[in-house]
């Protein structure tokens, strides 16, 4: 029996350990470090329909016990992600999960059905937290109803599983989380990074040149942490969960809380091998709780031990 | 890739400004000068690695030196670091200057401007052993920060600024260079972004390669966060950490 198997909508992984977007690029940079193959499933770089350069440098910033980031989803477009960067994932034995990005409803749907019918796309990533240009630069996932009207419309055209990505900067997690449940997502992943801002003590100007950005990392872990306490209880989708995770023990904490499974971002900037150890690190921390299969986790903080999903 | 490299020794050599030589296995990996270590300073605070270029590299005793500015957190901390202790490196990172550009008899200039000294003096000595002719300019702020004058002058004729007068001639390294005429085939520079882009006009249709610096997260590519535009395009870019930090003039936007 593999202990770490895990089952979800689209999904079979041989271990529920991902790179996050935006984190791990197209795979390229860590394949120097590792073979691919062993990683449960890779969550691209966000993907739009036309190419970006992103932001003005700088792009990060630190922060204690995380970092900044204001990248601006730099990609290269669709049609390059669809010609080079997917076809040469699929050398490797590992399912990818596409995370996709717009400033309309229109573009996140072309991308979806384009991008939803590469062989090695199992699960698209819808993330919502992009301003909407059509509706005053309001990013999509800050109102239910939109995006709810987002994850129907993808939903319609994809040719795989929609996993919906939650933004943290709203005030009822649980209310996005349901709109986005009855509008046909097939699970969630959270939690994109939290907004925020650092100002250069010396010059009195903000450190990004975009000036706010995107907190991640270990500072994020314990609002990860209650959000998917939270919504994990509310609705009965899959939960893939992220925020500062660092370790196997972070990955336990994130299935007590609730994730049937978890990516990690950050940590690579800090470990390049951080996502093979963790797998590595995962049985023999599993024998030390006295448990058998990973899967019990989900969830434990508040269900009392049953297993509340059990895969598609 | 990734080792923990022992401290032989951490020593003030200007005001501010220290002498950090590192030994382990990876020193072997290490060959281009310009190229940059990712250090981590402590396990948890700060978080992110700083990038480091290689100052000098030694295959025979397997130790690899890096010259730093105490400034902020991390290398503040960095320089409280005793001789025994380890520090988690990843590297060697990057591309470096291109040595290939010159052959034995040619000339080159290399320019280092304040904390973009380093890289400068381990380029010198593999240049010296291909037979390059070198020449040497550095610019400092003050006399207190300057630093490694005599062991550049091993290598060539060197030649030291201050912004402030206090050493060497007063004023930039485009002066020195224009008051002595200097000459050469390629010029190689590492220095502050004004310092790169006053080159880079002072000689429009040379051959110049220059280090740049950028805020990183990954180190290696993956993240997005070191890019500089390319001439003449919306969407090109490059990135520093993994197609720089030497750029060819005119190769990217300073
Ligand atoms: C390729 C490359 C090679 C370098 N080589 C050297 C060298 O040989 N010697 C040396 O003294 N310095 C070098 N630097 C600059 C060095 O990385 C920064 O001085 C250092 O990161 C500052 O860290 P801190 O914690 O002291 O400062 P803080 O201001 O506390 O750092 C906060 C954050 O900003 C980043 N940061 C701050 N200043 C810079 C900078 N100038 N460039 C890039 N990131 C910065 C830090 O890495 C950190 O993420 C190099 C930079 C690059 C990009
Ligand atoms: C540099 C950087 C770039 C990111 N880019 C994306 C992106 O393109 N799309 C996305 O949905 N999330 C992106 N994220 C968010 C991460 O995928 C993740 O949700 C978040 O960083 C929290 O996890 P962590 O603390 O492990 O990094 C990015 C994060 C970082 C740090
Ligand atoms: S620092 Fe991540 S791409 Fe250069």
């Amino acid at each position: 029996m593999n202990r770490l198997a895990v089952e979800l909508p689209g999904l079979s992984l041989k271990n529920p350990i991902m790179p996050a977007s935006g984190c791990f690029g197209f795979g390229r940079e860590y394949a120097k470090f590792y073979d691919l193959s062993v990683l449960g499933a890779i969550m691209i770089k966000a993907t739009t329909l036309e190419a970006r350069f992103g932001n003005p440098t700088p792009r990060v910033a630190e922060t204690p016990s995380g970092m900044l980031n204001a990248i601006g989803l730099q990609n290269p477009g669709i049609d390059k992600v669809l010609a080079e960067e997917l076809p040469w994932l699929a050398q490797y034995d590992v399912p990818i999960i596409a995370n996709i990005a717009g400033s309309t409803v229109e573009e996140y749907v072309e991308v979806a059905k384009r991008i939803s019918k590469a062989p090695n796309v199992h699960a698209l990533e819808l993330n919502i937290s992009c301003p909407n240009v059509k509706k005053g630069g309001i990013a999509f996932g800050t109102v239910p109803e939109v995006a709810a009207e987002l994850t129907r419309a993808v939903k319609e055209v994809s040719a795989v599983p929609v996993y919906v990505k939650l933004s943290p900067n709203v005030t009822n997690i649980v209310a996005m989380a349901k709109a986005i449940e009855q509008a046909g997502a097939d699970g969630l992943t959270m939690i994109n990074t939290l907004l925020g801002m650092r100002i250069d003590v010396k010059t009195a100007k903000p450190i990004l040149a975009n000036v706010t950005g995107g907190l991640s990392g270990p500072a994020i872990k314990p609002i990860a942490l209650r959000m998917i306490y939270e919504v994990s209880q509310a609705v009965s989708l899959p939960i893939i969960g992220m925020g500062g995770i660092q370790s196997a023990e972070d990955v336990i904490e994130f299935f007590y809380a609730g994730a049937s499974a978890v990516a990690i971002g950050t940590a690579h900037f800090i470990d390049p091998y951080v996502c093979p150890n963790v797998i590595r690190d995962l049985p023999p921390l599993l024998d030390e709780l006295g448990i058998q299969h990973i899967s019990e986790c989900t969830g434990r903080s508040w269900n009392n031990g049953q297993t509340v999903y059990c895969g598609a | 890739m990734k080792e923990h490299m022992t401290i032989i020794s951490n020593r003030q050599i200007a005001k501010g400004i220290y002498e950090l030589t590192l030994a382990s296995s990876l020193v072997q990996r290490m060959h281009t000068p310009g190229q940059f270590v990712h250090v981590k300073v402590a396990t948890f605070a700060p978080l992110l690695r700083r990038p480091l270029s290689l100052c000098d590299i030694n295959h025979e005793a397997g130790e690899c030196t890096i010259v730093y500015r105490a400034e902020g957190t991390g290398t503040t901390l960095l320089s409280q670091k005793q001789p025994g202790e380890t520090l988690d490196v990843l590297g060697p990172l990057g591309n470096g200057f291109p040595l290939s550009a010159l052959s034995s008899g040619q000339r080159a200039l290399l320019v280092g401007g304040g904390i973009g000294v380093p890289p400068l003096y381990e380029l010198a000595k593999q240049l010296v052993k291909n037979g390059v002719c070198v020449t040497i300019v550095l610019g400092f702020q003050t006399k207190d920060v300057v630093f490694y004058e005599e062991r550049f002058a091993s290598f060539g004729k060197t030649y030291v600024a201050t912004a402030d007068g206090s050493y060497g001639m007063k004023g930039f390294v485009t002066d020195v260079i224009e008051h002595h005429a200097l000459s050469f085939d390629v010029l190689y520079a590492c220095g502050p972004k004004p310092m790169l882009k006053a080159l880079q006009q002072q000689f429009p249709h040379k051959e110049l390669y220059l280090s740049l610096e950028e805020r990183m997260g990954c180190g290696v590519g993956a993240c997005f966060a070191c890019v500089c535009r390319v001439p003449h395009s919306e969407t090109a870019y490059k990135k520093v950490c993994s197609d720089g930090p030497v750029f060819r003039a005119g190769e990217v936007v300073l």
